[in-house]
């Protein structure tokens, strides 16, 4: 957005385009949901660590829905949580983005043959991001919220709102 | 007692709330729902609610050889996958009457242990963050990653290890590792000194956790307990000593019980000062099994195919949560016929109920936090 | 104390109930008849020199031709185990409960209910432990068949590598699809 090197001095004026302003104020910023389930959850805890650290990002993690950008699905995901997935997510306010880590949560990973697991995370809630991986290093789920950050910096998002609202695929209410 | 009334509490006036604390919540130890009535602090009744972690292993065991379950009892508990691994590999190798070599004992010894240091940092990191001093999580965050390097470095993988094989294990230990892992033990007991000056003399840390939600000896037994949790109230059972396997019978170790240092015997403080002794009996048994290191084979002799004939076996292993045991059921084919998981924190939260009336709601939190509940141990 | 030294033990006070020890797999056992099970287990638990205070693990199985229930008891004092197992027919797999003995079984008993589908008589709460509340069947029995779909959602996924395989085609379809549509709003 602005470009590197430049000396401000007293009176200096930027000007740009209030899309890009706020994307970048966004992408510097994600606040993750501190939602895990299973072993990948606790990869996401080393990556909040201190070798790895995602706070220079940015991104801290929250415990409540509604100060959230995006929820990381970490682990896997059986038909009990489902729902409760689809309340949290609901609850957050757009705009909201959703990072799926690890193989469970992407395709119900090696528990296919499973009777009680969820066959990927996708059928409940829509996903931006999706991190391979089993559990993914920390070094994957940083480039993971890299991307995330690279898609929100180029997002007309008032239209983002728009397109959210149409896309989505509920379940039952039971 | 599945109805859900409302009771007069102490206060008169006071009317009770049915609250749901989880399956999200920030101190829950995974997916955990607990159904509290209270009338605003103090609880009158704590109900576990489980099951969302069910991911239905143990049937998928029933269609899988036996050689290639050995991940998924990683996913059982993947904060002690070692020792997962390694009681599954011990059942099977019963049914087999396989031998192991001794080189592979000890390097299941090892890495076991070096499991366990790696476990107990986590709860007591998570503990200590729960009760409020969010301080201590990253330095023993830090300390856990100088271990998953090291495990890295043997096996591959962080977490989930896939070490032991039916047999043996599958890798001997890299150039240079030993020392790594000795200098790393010389650097780990000046952190737990480190670790006690920052949080276990805490006077706030001893006043949250001393006296709350005493477990006494005959609960313990009668509700089935395991592991720090049961030693912690005082009775003195490890399997490590008792039912002795693996090459454990070679080393010397202490077994730390709890003695009610700063309040009763059976407390949340007793079950936090016992996991630290703990790891600082881990270390040692490290440095004896690296010392006296035999050579040979790490894979024991195989048949071609693997075909127990009909029969079933349980091997009992001393977790990180306690007595872990496997029983595997073989019918004469490819697969067996049932795998079942016992495991330490299945039986703790069924003690919670017990525990909760009169509890306060921050007491529950350090109550679940000392027993080291994982969700994937209780749902499997 | 050693296997054949407990089974002897037992027969002294129940005789005729405790059939031979089973030595036929790796570890010995005693087959028990389900009926008379809580109190073979109060007895193992309240007599001198056997004291089996801790259920180890309680495990229900599903044999193909009947469903049965499997003890593992240890003594702490004792240092020793005993197998005590029960046997039901698949029709009516009732089983009295020895939640009264070891409250440890409480829990075992509820998740034996909810996943082999065992009737404990006496429990004083059974119901499902592990899976919805909603949920029909009994999963780990050899004859489950799991539903194409549970409240809406798909229980399986497609196969991705056969989608790989197949991406031309898939994507040739897709165009169609889209000269369709553009067709139909001219």
């Amino acid at each position: 957005m602005l470009p590197q090197h430049i000396e401000l001095s007293e009176g200096t004026v930027v000007t740009t385009k209030l899309d890009d302003l706020i994307n970048w104020s966004r992408k510097s910023s994600i606040w993750y949901l501190l939602f895990g389930t299973a072993c990948c959850a606790i990869e996401l805890m080393q990556t909040g660590g201190p070798r790895a650290d995602l706070d220079r990002f940015g991104t801290v993690f929250r415990s409540t829905p509604r100060q959230s950008d995006v929820i990381i699905i970490a682990g896997t995901v059986t038909y009990k949580m489902a729902q409760r997935i689809r309340l949290l997510y609901d609850q957050m306010s757009e705009p909201k983005y959703v990072i799926s880590m690890g193989s469970c949560a992407n395709c119900g990973g090696l528990f296919q043959r499973s009777y009680s697991v969820l066959k990927g995370i996708d059928k409940v809630v829509p996903v931006d991001i999706y991190i391979p991986g089993c559990p993914p290093r920390p070094e994957a789920l940083t480039e993971g919220i890299l991307r995330l950050a690279d898609k929100m910096k180029t997002e007309p998002w008032m239209k983002k709102i728009k397109q959210r609202e149409d896309q989505t695929q509920t379940p039952k209410a039971g | 007692m599945t109805e859900i009334t409302v009771r007069d509490t102490a206060n008169p006036d006071a009317e009770e709330m049915v609250l749901y604390m989880g399956p999200h919540h920030p101190s829950t130890h995974g997916v955990l729902n607990f159904m509290v009535e209270t009338d605003g602090e103090v609880m009158s009744r704590c109900v576990p609610q489980v099951g969302y972690l069910h991911r239905g292993i143990e049937k998928i065991g029933e269609a899988t050889p036996y050689p290639g379950f050995i991940p998924y009892t990683d996913r059982i508990d993947y904060l002690a996958a070692m020792f997962c691994n390694q009681g599954y590999a011990m059942a099977v190798e019963r049914l087999l009457d396989i031998e192991v070599p001794q080189r592979a004992e000890y390097l299941r010894v090892i890495a076991g242990e070096l499991n366990r240091i790696a476990n107990h940092l986590l709860t007591l990191g998570v503990f200590a963050m729960d009760i409020g001093a969010i301080t201590p999580f990253p330095y023993t965050l830090r300390e856990r990653e100088t271990i998953n390097d090291l495990l890295e470095e043997l096996c591959g993988a962080r977490l989930t290890y896939n070490y032991s094989r039916i047999g043996g294990v599958t890798y001997d230990l890299p150039e240079g590792w030993a020392t790594k892992v000795l200098e790393f033990l010389d650097h780990f007991d000046l952190i737990l000194e480190e670790f006690n000056r920052l949080i276990t003399g805490n006077e706030i840390f001893i006043r949250r956790c001393a006296d709350v939600a005493v477990i006494t000896a005959e609960d313990a037994v009668a509700y089935g307990l395991a592991g720090p949790n049961l030693r912690s109230s005082g009775v003195d059972f490890d399997v490590r000593r008792d039912i002795p396997y693996s090459a454990y019978p070679e080393f010397d170790f202490e077994i730390p019980l709890g003695e009610g240092i700063e309040g009763t015997v059976g407390d949340c403080y007793d079950r936090f000062v016992v996991r630290i002794e703990e790891m600082r009996q881990s270390g040692s048994i490290v440095r004896q099994a690296l010392a006296s290191l035999p050579e040979g084979e790490i894979v024991g002799e195989l048949p071609r195919r693997l075909r127990p004939d009909a029969a079933d076996v349980y091997i009992r292993v001393e977790s990180v949560r306690g007595e872990m045991g496997f029983y595997v059921v073989s019918d004469g084919s490819d697969t067996p016929t049932r795998v079942r998981t016992k495991t330490g924190s299945f039986t703790a939260m069924g003690i919670i109920e017990k525990l909760s009336p009169g509890l306060m709601i921050a007491d529950l939190v350090a109550l679940i936090a000392s027993l080291d509940v994982v969700a994937p141990e209780v749902d499997r | 104390m050693e296997p054949q030294a407990i089974r002897d033990r037992l027969s002294e006070e129940f005789g005729e109930a405790i059939p031979a020890l089973d030595e036929s797999g790796k570890d010995p056992c005693i087959p028990i008849e389900p009926s008379r099970i809580p109190e073979v287990c109060r007895f193992v638990r309240d007599t001198e020199g056997l004291e089996f205070d801790y259920l180890s693990s309680l495990t229900a199985v599903d044999t193909g031709d009947a469903l049965g229930v499997v003890y593992h008891l240890y003594s702490i004092r004792h240092k020793h185990t005993l197998v005590l197992k029960v046997s039901v027919p698949r029709e009516k797999p009732e089983v009295p409960t020895v939640e009264g003995v070891w409250p440890a079984a409480n829990w075992m008993e509820r998740e034996a209910w909810d996943l082999m589908g065992i009737i404990f008589e006496g429990h004083p709460d059974l119901r499902r432990l592990l899976l919805p509340e909603d949920w029909e069947g009994h999963p780990l029995r050899k004859d489950f068949k799991e539903k194409p779909d549970y409240k809406g959602i798909e229980t399986t996924r497609p196969d991705m590598l056969q989608q790989f395989g197949q991406l031309d085609k898939l994507e040739a379809k897709e165009a169609e699809g889209k000269e369709a549509a553009e067709q139909s709003d001219d």
